[in-house]
């Protein structure tokens, strides 16, 4: 295309609206990303955050806590590059020119949301890159902001208390403080098939996603199907659950060949040696995020174990996750608390 | 171009290929008048790209530096170099570098302060993950956890840089001061690590290692070689810490087996300070007023220090006496090699923790210059003793004042108490050993001694 009829078909785009228009994969394959998230047209509205037709909604089982904020998900598969394999191992291998976008909100306390920043992971040829947008005051635009940004919000928790929250957008780097691969290389850690299989209305969110291009058929044999529960469910069973949670908020860097694997604690729910899970495990580097304890799970005494201890905390020098929050998610430690405490026999 | 020279232009390491191209490309004559010119000529031409190669991006104190230090940091790109300019930063989130082949250079270790005394993010000061990276001239002080933590990368150079907690040794101030983790080809050089409260400088898991000309003071390590192979750890210096100079393996990790690492011209004297670590970490064995201490590693040669004033002992040779599960683990040192150094009058005041009351108890005080715990599988202890090949070597050391060496023959201790019979005997440590040889690193694909800093 010419550089004038290039001109000619933006302009045609712009006087056709932004409803119908297409998803900008130029600027999805640009080295550098748009400064503005309405660039690339992810969002037909942007103000309504109402995806193209092509961008996918979707939630997983297991979501990572960061200070309850509600997390909005889409992915975007290129017509032209097809869909994702099935996989029932590890992160699906979605195509090049895929996107995952996340944008975290909070209630706006008028029965609407207020929208802190939109992430997005996009797959380029050189591999898996991250960029945060950060929305402004309008609401009706997200600007990049590549070396993160630190707000101050209050959040209101489930029980309805409110907490105040220091809210920091990931820059690039911190993003990779988790979503890296055994292979030091960037990559997406939320969609794993495992993640996805949950039941939604109208049937299994993974059959929608078939459906809308995303991944290729599943198995035949549906019960081969991995899932991991959610956390939250009361029917799930207490260790399950307690692992779900780890899984989600522990697991994609402590797991052998991630970034926290120096410390030789495995949380991912695969790991089946209790000592690698913490059980009667001494810490290697804790410092004093050891909290004074000599292991991460004492089975029995939730409060003599490190892993409650870093959980239960804000301290930067302490707190795990490392990234993510400033508060500390209360369910999650009484989940904890009730797991160690089973152990105890 | 002889090496001199060389250090003048540490990006320009092409005559072998240039002298091939002149030589098959235009056939000059080797060695004439008319080639060495060109070469010279060439050379500065390479010498002045590689000088405006990089872009360099300049730093200054103020409200916005932190933005702009973070962003520098995520937009430069190899051979790019990050310029502090003099002063303090108030930094509140832990930086991070990702991006290979990077410089960071400040105008010296007490003039460019990265501050992190209000750091409410991030669970390090500054944190790299990727390879080639050169430190230099800058301090990091008072982080909430580790100072410089390295991970996962080839090629660390840290340089003439400092970390301290500045509030003196406090159980609250962070791990590690200098942490290079799963690296290999790590270079410290100059630097000085105070107050972490657990290894001032410390590498872990890592290997093809130099640490010289580095201090540690105030730390409770004060430089640790941990689950690590070939290292060279020499003319540091190291006071006031709770133990001097530590070289340690510990179970379930994913490298573990250390060995090889050269021990050698370093100073490790009053390491008296009492053992501040938070509890629950292997650290806090350590005894307060220990020079050195070797824990479950092999093949470590110690040689030319100089270790003396240390309050309980100047050498402890260590099993790994923790329980542990890990089938791969060997928790019994082997070869320790130790000569030629001097040991001056230590063990005056020792320790009253469990460890070193046992160990005093044992072998009396002051203690020996050199202990060994002499705890081995039981097996061996009732067959053969240290199996052979593993035995330790002890020789030619000046020893000032105290007796050379002590078994404190623990095994026998926790084992069978009416068999313990600790020994000044020097009967397992009297085999011979070869010198290991020197580590070579290498950083940005050029030996860290043809380089300059």
């Amino acid at each position: 295309m010419t550089r004038r009829s290039k001109t000619l078909a933006v302009a045609l785009a712009l006087l056709a609206g932004p409803v119908g228009a297409e998803v900008n994969d130029t600027a999805l394959a640009a080295a550098r990303p748009p400064a503005n998230l309405s660039e690339i047209g992810l969002f037909d509205d942007m103000a309504a955050m109402t995806p193209n037709a092509a961008v996918v909604p979707y939630t997983i089982s297991a979501p990572l806590f960061t200070d309850y904020a509600l997390k909005y998900r889409f992915v975007y598969v290129p017509a032209s590059a097809g869909p994702a394999a099935y996989q029932g191992e590890d992160v699906l291998d979605l195509p090049v020119g895929s996107v995952l976008v996340k944008t975290f909100a909070y209630p706006d306390g008028a029965g609407g949301i207020h929208r802190v920043e939109t992430r997005l992971l996009i797959h380029q040829e050189a591999g898996w890159k991250a960029w945060p947008y950060v929305w402004n005051e309008a609401q009706d635009e997200a600007e990049l902001k590549v070396a993160g940004k630190d707000f101050a919000l209050t959040a209101t928790r489930p029980d309805g208390s409110t907490v105040d929250v220091a809210y920091h957008v990931p820059n690039v780097n911190q993003c990779k403080g988790c979503h890296v691969g055994t292979d030091g290389a960037f990559r997406p850690i939320g969609p794993k098939v495992r993640n996805l299989n949950l039941a939604e209305e109208g049937g299994n969110q993974l059959d929608r996603l078939v459906a809308s291009g995303i991944i290729a058929a599943l198995p035949e044999d549906r019960a081969s199907v991995p899932m991991t529960p959610s956390y939250e469910g009361e029917a799930v069973p207490l260790e399950a659950r307690a692992r779900a949670y780890l899984d989600a908020n522990c697991g994609h860097c402590h797991a052998p060949g991630r970034p926290a694997d120096t410390s030789g604690l495995y949380l991912n729910w695969e790991e089946d040696r209790a000592i690698h899970r913490g059980i009667l495990k001494p810490p290697v580097a804790a410092g004093r995020g050891s909290g004074g304890f000599a292991y991460d799970i004492v089975p029995g005494d939730p409060d003599h174990s490190i892993l409650l201890y870093r959980l239960d905390s804000t301290d930067p020098g302490i707190m795990m996750p490392e990234l993510g929050r400033s508060t500390i998610d209360q369910a999650g430690v009484a989940l904890i608390r009730a797991y160690i405490e089973s152990l105890g026999g | 171009m002889d090496r001199s020279k060389r250090k003048q232009f540490p990006n320009v390491n092409v005559n072998p290929a240039l002298t091939f191209v002149f030589e098959v490309g235009f056939r000059f004559p080797k060695g004439s008048w008319f080639m060495n010119r060109h070469i010279a000529a060439v050379a500065a031409i390479l010498w002045a790209q590689s000088a405006i190669a990089g872009n360099e991006f300049h730093i200054f104190p103020g409200d916005a530096a932190e933005e702009q230090l973070q962003e520098a940091l995520i937009l430069a790109e190899p051979g790019d170099t990050i310029i502090l300019a003099d002063g303090v930063y108030d930094i509140r989130n832990g930086l991070s570098l990702d991006n290979p082949d990077v410089t960071i250079v400040g105008a010296g270790m007490d003039r460019s302060i990265l501050s992190f005394k209000n750091q409410s993010g991030g669970a390090e000061g500054l944190l790299i993950t990727a390879g080639g990276a050169i430190l230099k001239d800058f301090a990091v002080e008072d982080t909430k956890g580790d100072a410089i933590k390295i991970k996962g990368v080839d090629g660390i150079a840290i340089v003439r840089v400092r970390t301290e907690w500045t509030n003196g040794p406090d159980e609250n101030n962070g791990s590690y001061g200098l942490y290079p983790v799963q690296t290999k080809n790590v270079y410290i050089d100059g630097s000085v690590a105070i107050g972490a409260s657990d290894a001032g400088i410390y590498v872990g898991q890592s290997e093809n290692i130099i640490v010289r000309n580095s201090r540690g003071e105030y730390n409770v390590a004060g430089l640790e070689i941990e689950n690590s192979y070939y290292a060279d750890v020499y003319a540091n210096e190291l006071t006031n810490n709770t133990g001097g100079i530590l070289i340690f393996d510990l179970p379930n990790l994913p490298q573990q087996g250390g060995h090889s690492i050269r021990v050698f011209d370093n100073k490790s004297y009053a390491n008296n300070t009492d053992n501040f670590a938070p509890q629950g970490n292997i650290v806090g064995l350590v005894p307060r007023g220990t020079g050195m201490l070797i824990m479950a590693n092999r093949d470590v040669e110690v040689f030319g220090n100089d270790m003396r004033d240390n309050d309980t002992v100047n050498v402890a040779i260590m099993s790994y006496v923790e329980g542990f599960e890990d089938e791969n683990y060997d928790p019994t040192p082997k070869r320790i090699h130790i000569h030629d150094n001097v040991f001056g009058a230590s063990g005056g005041n020792p320790d009253t923790s469990e460890f070193a009351e046992i160990v005093t108890g044992a072998l009396g005080t002051p203690l020996p210059n050199i202990i060994w715990d002499g705890v081995m599988p039981l097996p061996n202890f009732f067959l053969w003793g240290i199996e052979e090949g593993g035995r330790h070597s002890i020789h030619d050391n000046v020893y000032e004042a105290n007796p050379p060496f002590g078994n404190a023959n623990l095994i026998m201790y926790f084992a069978a108490r009416w068999l313990h019979n600790p020994s000044l005997s020097m009967k397992d440590a009297s085999e011979t050993y070869p010198s290991l040889a020197p580590v070579s690193v290498v950083i940005r694909g050029v030996d860290v001694n043809d380089q300059t800093f």
